[in-house]
């Protein structure tokens, strides 16, 4: 038996920085909000003494437990996927209070304004013809003019240290709310590096944050130590920027909010067009309920997302053969064995203190970003970042040696130890573009622990994929042959490198995105369904593209645009609230 | 609490614990905000190490009785005896300082495979399993029947080779086998020879380089070879440092409240 439960004004499904930014501005607007968390209850006291390598980063113990849902993956619509069984392999997402955002880096760069006009801008610039067949662009119906001001919000909620991209002048309304982390040997050296060759090298933004600090909100974040368990880790002294130290904070203090942690979601609850609220699962008791709402926001990630849009049957599913339908759509990723690869260089004479550091201690640069790029030049669109980052290395997960040297025996060991300090990784990361047969629908064979079936991936590189990876990694090697370094060992990208069960992570975009119209895209502009007006569906979920940065900060800033727009729904009495595009609907 | 000699003014071995002195020195200055003083106040205060063998002759003639060193997962000391070989092979000892076996890696891995690790309790395990002769994460088998099959299959391998157990052949032959176990081209039931060979080798990194809680990395000589410090609470004061900075190594037992 289902149990109905007293209506509230909102219903989140999602406790990370998405579903907790929505929390926050609805509380402090008076709004009672329910929010329903999959994951188990966590605060910092659980970080505490944490700084355990095989627990945390090696076994995963913060992510998504594979146990109960997983997803599958398959190249080709003519394949049978299947599961990705293994944190092993890959761990995707976070599941507990406050979700990825707890145990993440904290890199927090803004997009280009390119990125949400892409296809338009490079229509105008190149032609029609630039653009390889069966590739999707699109733009978001929305312009970085509009979302910089929650840019900037994010930024201020979350104390963000850093500078302004020297590359980007008058893109920002408002300096950093705190100052660039403290400088390292790794820093300086790729600093140098950089500017030898031309390049505009800027500290990458941090929400580990260089001093304390008090948000907008009133909530306190503290000076990071540098103490090097950072990314797969909850923050052992309350310096990262997490939901739980900002808005989940501010929602608690508000007094009307109310999290239920193990509270699994299973359906939107929908009837005649309009979003009734959301039926879930009690996993500690097996008790099923339905949370009622004159709100229901979805902000369970990519694939929750995009997975409880099918399963509760909302919306058009995505049919790769033609291209009609939406819901799966313009799946992108930074991929762990494509996007994320880093060129590494290794030092005989040189030590840096490798093991100290926090997530996003870096520096990075922008010259071979879109628009820097001539593309008429090159094979491939888009562009990327260069960086690296003194995380602090750990000594299970990090054995790296030069690529002669075997990977177990003598030389190994040797080689191994000899270089884990005498090393300097440059990574690139780039945009990826969207393709019709990448898409997620619902699995015909594998279930997850309720007998649902489980969210289908299917996904394949192309010619440009490869091809911005290999012109990157070659700028890279560049870098560090500048930087002096003695090997340098840079990724092979063959044609045997394809999508695999590594290739998705918490950079995975798509499946209810954002656009200006109701054809080709699943929600308008504030993160609301074009044919539900009480549904918004919030975060990556909503990029028809994956710029070439980290994404938790336009996560945030179309979270808070979404939040806006809920507040405005809620006090108006409802309705659509963006009109669809009238010229581009002919 | 079990911890009497935290309170005792008598214990000097608090003082001179090296994980406790540089966690002193090293964050003395460095941590700042709200943190600081709560926090890291209450860090170390009620645990100390109590060690009872600090006089290096007592350490150098007795070897010390290891209660938590005897198998609780692996039923035949064949199939452990082997293992013992692989991982030292994989981590050899050497100028640099111990090797797997020295450093307690078989004990960890026998605990790994004792415990939700080893029968994979985290993971998806719904079948169809297909691909399964790819790797552990795809294989039907779990993690422990997957050593068992691995270890012995090593065995069977070297008899029909060399005409004599694994753990009897020479540093050579066993070479020899384990190569042929990571390049796929040995057959195992369930598992690709490379599926195992790869969960053999990051089960032993994972063993080498693990905090001592669980077992391996022993004396915390894993992470002294490769001076990596360990858990040590901050590094705010050193971070901007051009010099390599060479620290004393601290364990979770000398870092966590208690
Ligand atoms: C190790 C790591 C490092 C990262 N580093 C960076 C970085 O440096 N910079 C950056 O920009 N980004 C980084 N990210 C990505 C970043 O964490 C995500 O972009 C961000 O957290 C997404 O926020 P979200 O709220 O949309 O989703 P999530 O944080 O995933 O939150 C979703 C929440 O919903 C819950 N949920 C899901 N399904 C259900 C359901 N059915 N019922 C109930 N609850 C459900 C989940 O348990 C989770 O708590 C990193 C991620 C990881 C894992
Ligand atoms: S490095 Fe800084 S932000 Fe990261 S866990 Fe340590 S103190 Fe927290």
């Amino acid at each position: 038996m289902v149990k109905t439960l007293d209506k509230v004004d909102a219903v989140i499904v999602g406790s990370g920085w998405a579903g907790g930014i929505a929390a926050a501005e609805l509380t402090k607007k008076g709004y009672k909000v329910v929010g329903l968390e999959r994951g188990k209850a966590q605060k910092r006291e659980d970080f505490v003494g944490a700084k355990d390598e095989l627990r945390y980063d090696v076994r995963k113990l913060m992510f998504q437990e594979l146990n109960k849902e997983t997803l599958t993956i398959r190249n080709t619509l003519d394949e049978t996927a299947t599961p990705n069984r293994s944190n092993d392999t890959n761990a995707i997402n976070g599941t507990a209070t406050g979700g990825s955002g707890v145990h993440w880096n904290g890199m927090v760069y803004r997009w280009l304004p390119t990125d949400f006009e892409f296809h338009t801008k490079t229509v105008e610039k190149y032609g029609e013809k630039i653009i390889p067949k069966d590739m999707q662009l699109q733009d978001w119906g929305i312009t970085y003019d509009e979302l910089e001001k929650y840019y900037d919000q994010f930024e201020k909620t979350a104390g963000i240290s850093g500078e302004p991209d020297p590359l980007r002048p008058g893109q920002r309304s408002d300096e950093y709310p705190t100052p660039p982390m403290k400088e390292t040997d790794i820093i300086r050296t790729f600093t140098k590096a950089a500017k030898d060759l031309g390049y505009h090298p800027y500290r990458i933004p941090s929400a580990n944050i260089s001093e304390t600090y008090t948000n907008p909100d009133g909530e306190t974040i503290n000076g990071c130590v540098y103490c090097a368990f950072c990314e797969a880790f909850g923050c052992d002294f309350g310096a990262k920027a997490d939901p739980i130290v900002t808005v989940l904070a501010t929602a608690h203090k508000s007094g009307n909010y109310e999290l239920r942690n193990n509270s699994y979601a299973v359906r939107i609850v929908h009837e005649n067009g309009k979003a009734v609220g959301i039926k879930y699962v009690d996993t500690e008791t097996g008790e099923e309920f339905i949370q009622p709402a004159d709100i229901v926001v979805v902000a369970g990630f990519t694939f929750t997302n995009t997975r409880l849009m099918l399963l509760s049957e909302i919306g058009k599913p995505y049919n790769p053969k033609d291209g009609t339908g939406v819901i799966g759509s313009h799946l992108t990723a930074h991929q762990r064995n494509l996007t994320h690869t880093r060129v590494r260089g290794f030092f005989d004479e040189k030590k840096f203190n490798r093991y100290a550091g926090t997530g996003a201690l870096g520096v990075t640069l922008d010259d071979f970003n879109v628009e820097q790029l001539d593309h008429t030049k090159l094979d491939f669109l888009h562009g990327f970042c260069l960086r690296t980052s003194q995380r602090g290395d750990r000594p299970i997960t990090n054995n790296h040696v030069p690529a002669d040297v075997p990977s177990w025996g003598k030389e190994f060991k040797d080689k191994s130890i000899f270089y884990a300090n005498r090393r300097i990784d440059v990574q690139q990361q780039n945009g990826a573009l969207a393709w019709r047969e990448n898409y997620m629908d619902l699995d015909p064979t594998y279930k997850d622990m309720f007998g649902d079936p489980l969210l289908r991936v299917t996904s394949k590189f192309h010619d440009q994929d490869r091809n911005i990876v290999r012109y990157a990694h070659q700028r890279a090697k560049e870098l560090l042959e500048q930087m002096g370094a003695d090997h340098i060992t840079i990724p092979e990208i063959t044609e045997e490198t394809e999508f695999d069960k590594s290739s998705l992570s918490d950079h995975t975009g798509g499946g209810v995105v954002m656009g200006d119209r109701p054809e080709t895209s699943a929600v308008n502009n504030y993160s609301q369904v074009w044919d539900m007006d009480n549904l918004f569906v919030v975060g990556a979920s909503s990029f028809p593209l994956m710029g070439s940065s980290n994404p938790t900060a336009t996560v945030g800033a179309l979270a808070y645009r979404a939040a806006e727009g809920m507040i405005k729904f809620l006090e108006t009495g409802g309705g659509q609230l963006v009109k669809e595009k009238e010229t581009a609907k002919a | 609490m079990a911890d009497n000699n935290s309170n005792n003014p008598k214990n000097t071995n608090e003082v001179s614990d090296p994980g406790r002195r540089s966690f002193v020195k090293n964050t003395g200055i460095a941590v700042g905000g709200v943190a600081g003083g709560a926090l890291l106040g209450g860090l170390f205060s009620s645990r100390s190490k109590n060690n009872n063998s600090t006089s290096t002759a007592t350490k150098e003639s007795v070897k010390e009785k290891r209660y938590e060193e005897a198998r609780m997962y692996f039923t035949r000391i064949a199939d452990f005896a082997i293992l013992e070989q692989a991982v030292e092979r994989i981590f050899p000892e050497d100028h640099n300082g111990p090797g797997a076996i020295e450093l307690g890696v078989p004990y960890y891995i026998d605990k790994q495979l004792a415990g939700p690790y080893g029968s994979n309790v985290g993971d998806y395990r719904q079948g169809p399993f297909i691909g399964s002769k790819a790797s552990a994460a795809d294989s039907s088998l779990d993690r422990g029947q997957i050593f068992i099959n691995g270890l012995r299959t090593m065995d069977v391998e070297s008899l029909k080779r060399f005409d004599t157990n694994f753990v009897k052949a020479t540093e050579d032959q066993q070479l020899e086998i384990m190569t042929d176990f990571a390049d796929d081209k040995v057959e195992i039931k369930g598992i690709s020879s490379k599926g195992f060979f790869n969960l053999l080798r990051s089960t032993t990194l994972e063993g080498a380089y693990c905090d001592p809680l669980y077992g391996g990395n022993r004396d915390m000589k894993g992470w002294k070879m490769k001076e990596y410090p360990g858990a040590i609470a901050s590094y705010a004061h050193m971070i901007e440092e051009d010099k390599f900075v060479k620290m004393d190594q601290v364990s979770l037992t000398d870092y966590q409240p208690k």
